[in-house]
């Protein structure tokens, strides 16, 4: 089991687990602060090629951090699909990111480091902390006017190893090399701009570089625990819960979260597209067993309140998508137990005559026949609210989300 | 070391960085979260907005999330790394002797003007940053840390977008 990140707020309180990120912040304004960060003219000087600071201390921490992320998720000690990668919304994102550049230029700071040099006293920074505020401010005034823009060119959470379809290890020795050289650039660069003879560098660094390539090295060999290494790692516990019957819920219990207003439920329909088309739940989604593992990352952007249930006609093809989800970490998810098939048996039955039901079905077949596609504008695709009565021995348990679902810019 | 030694030196950038970069590892290593900070700012901002003139929030679909109903801003762990960021500013600055109140520019410039672009430049950021759902903090590098596609994207326009006006405002540094 992959203990980390840690569940803070099951671990010290809604508000202890605050303090946490307060010491991260403490740790993050001191290394900005004694990195020069709070003097507007240093990181400028970046823009100059005079004082390349800024893309060296942001491209070793990237560097660095990078590295020991992937590195303990590939041994199995962090779960990478717990922790927030800041979903891509392609187009937004470029425009916004220009818009900075240029203020960055005229004004000298960006927002963290302005904080640093405010707390420094600098008073440049406490001007532009009052001008982010006001960009801020006029960003809510003005956002309604294109919020179609603002909301285009979504990807969702999307990585560059996904994106030019190569394994994470890869990218990220390829990224430690590329950023290594190009310090050895820069060093050249800030030399002859400055007409100064080249900087003679603290003795740790070579020792440093090549540990952090040796590093993103076995990260490479390790590689990155595909979805079956992740499921052995949960496997004894969750395989018992399986075995115990303690995840596969009853239709009645369904039913009752259907008409719940506290809850979000979302049925995966995991049966192919013919049964799908022929009868399914009201707002359920179709999540084909080949598709599932690649809706995981969709999954785990829902609410804290959101209840997963996945269906197939029995519970065969139900429980492997199961096991898939929860290998992925999503949260609060269950099967609908005896599949399509019992739901129908409890709210449907009376409506099939007997030329309707398939006797002698394989395993995860439908065992009653549609004449057409009805989707979900069948009667019990949301049956009557009277069956609410129905006794059933509750079992969904709701788990506090441990994937955050926004970022250090929410 | 004596008590009237001047400002102390800021750290190699190299150390800086391999410093940065073991706090942001330790950030998505504990709690699943990078590091930000035009988020606190944000949330910081709503809340006084909230009890100036809390009928607008009501009126305005992104502020509403923030501190519609009962909601309050200032309940988000990114407010929490905000001032702890500006508490750790202002630690390191004690430490090494750099706190000091005065205002950095180029020396063609008068400190008037250099507090008008900083504004300029804060609101352009500010702007900017709610656009692209980030700063450089909170986007570029921790978003770039775990491999984002859009983060990476984000960053070299920041650094595009710098570079390509350097040039104008070459006057304003040096």
């Amino acid at each position: 089991m992959m203990s980390f990140p840690l569940p803070l707020a099951d671990l010290l309180g809604h508000w202890g687990s605050y303090g946490i990120y307060a010491l991260v912040g403490i740790a993050f304004g001191m290394t900005l602060e004694s990195a020069g960060f709070g003097n507007s003219k240093l990181l400028a000087a970046q823009f100059y090629f005079k004082d390349m600071r800024v893309f060296k201390v942001m491209f070793t921490a990237i560097i660095v951090a990078m590295t020991l992320i992937f590195l303990s998720s590939a041994i199995g000690l962090l779960d990478y699909n717990l922790i927030w990668v800041p979903p891509t919304y392609l187009w937004p994102g470029i425009v916004g990111g220009l818009i900075m550049g240029v203020g960055f230029i005229i004004g000298g700071f960006c927002p963290g480091t302005s904080l640093v040099g405010f707390a420094t006293g600098k008073l440049d920074a406490v001007m532009f902390v009052f001008g982010v505020l006001f960009g801020i401010y006029l960003f809510g005034e003005t956002i309604g006017n294109y919020a179609v823009f603002f909301e285009s060119s979504y990807m969702g959470r999307f990585t560059l190893p996904e994106l030019f379809n190569v394994s994470y290890g890869s990218v990220v020795i390829s990224i430690v090399v590329v950023a290594l050289a190009l310090f050895v650039i820069a060093e050249k660069v800030e030399s002859a701009v400055n007409k100064t003879p080249a900087k003679k560098l603290p003795g740790w660094t070579k020792p440093a570089a090549v540990a952090l390539v040796a590093l993103a090295a076995v990260n490479l060999a390790v590689g990155q625990p595909s979805n079956e290494d992740r499921w052995q790692a949960i496997a004894a516990e969750s395989q018992a819960k399986l075995d115990q019957r303690q995840v596969q819920i009853a239709p009645a219990e369904l039913l009752t979260y259907m008409n719940d207003s506290k809850i979000k439920l979302i049925p995966l329909d995991v049966r192919d597209e013919r049964y799908y088309n022929q009868f399914h739940l009201r707002g359920a989604i179709h999540a084909p067993l080949d598709q599932i593992q690649e809706m995981a990352k969709e999954l785990q952007l829902e609410l804290a309140n959101t209840v997963f249930v996945t269906m197939s006609n029995d519970e065969e093809a139900a429980t492997e998508a199961w096991k898939i989800l929860k290998a992925e970490s999503v949260p609060n998810i269950y099967i609908l137990e005896g599949g399509i098939n019992a739901w129908l048996d409890t709210y449907a039955h009376d409506s099939f005559g007997e030329e309707s039901r398939v006797h002698d079905r394989q395993p995860d077949q439908l065992a009653y026949r549609f004449n057409v596609a009805t989707g979900s504008r069948h009667q019990a695709a949301e049956p009557d609210p009277h069956f609410l009565d129905l006794k059933y021995e509750p079992k969904v348990i709701l788990e506090l989300k441990r994937a955050p679902t926004s970022g250090g810019c929410g | 070391m004596s008590r009237h030694s001047g400002p102390k030196p800021y750290l190699n950038p190299y150390l800086s960085g391999t410093l940065l970069g073991i706090v942001l590892f330790l950030a998505y290593f504990i709690t699943g979260s990078g590091l930000g900070a035009s988020g606190g700012l944000n949330r910081l901002l709503v809340y006084v907005q909230n009890v100036i003139n809390p009928e607008h929030i009501d009126q305005v679909a992104y502020l509403l999330k923030m501190a519609g109903g009962n909601a309050n801003p200032l309940d988000s762990w990114i407010v929490f790394l905000t001032v702890g960021t500006i508490v750790g500013g202002f630690l390191s600055g004690w430490l090494g002797k750099r706190i000091k109140i005065e205002t950095n520019k180029g020396p063609q410039i008068s400190s008037g003007t250099r507090w008008i672009m900083a504004f300029i430049g804060g609101a352009l950021m500010g702007y900017g940053a709610r656009l692209a759902r980030g700063c450089t903090s909170g986007q570029a590098l921790s978003g770039g840390a775990v491999l984002s596609v859009g983060s990476w994207a984000f960053m070299f326009a920041v650094f595009a977008g710098a570079y390509a006006l350097a040039y104008f405002f070459r006057k304003f540094w040096n």
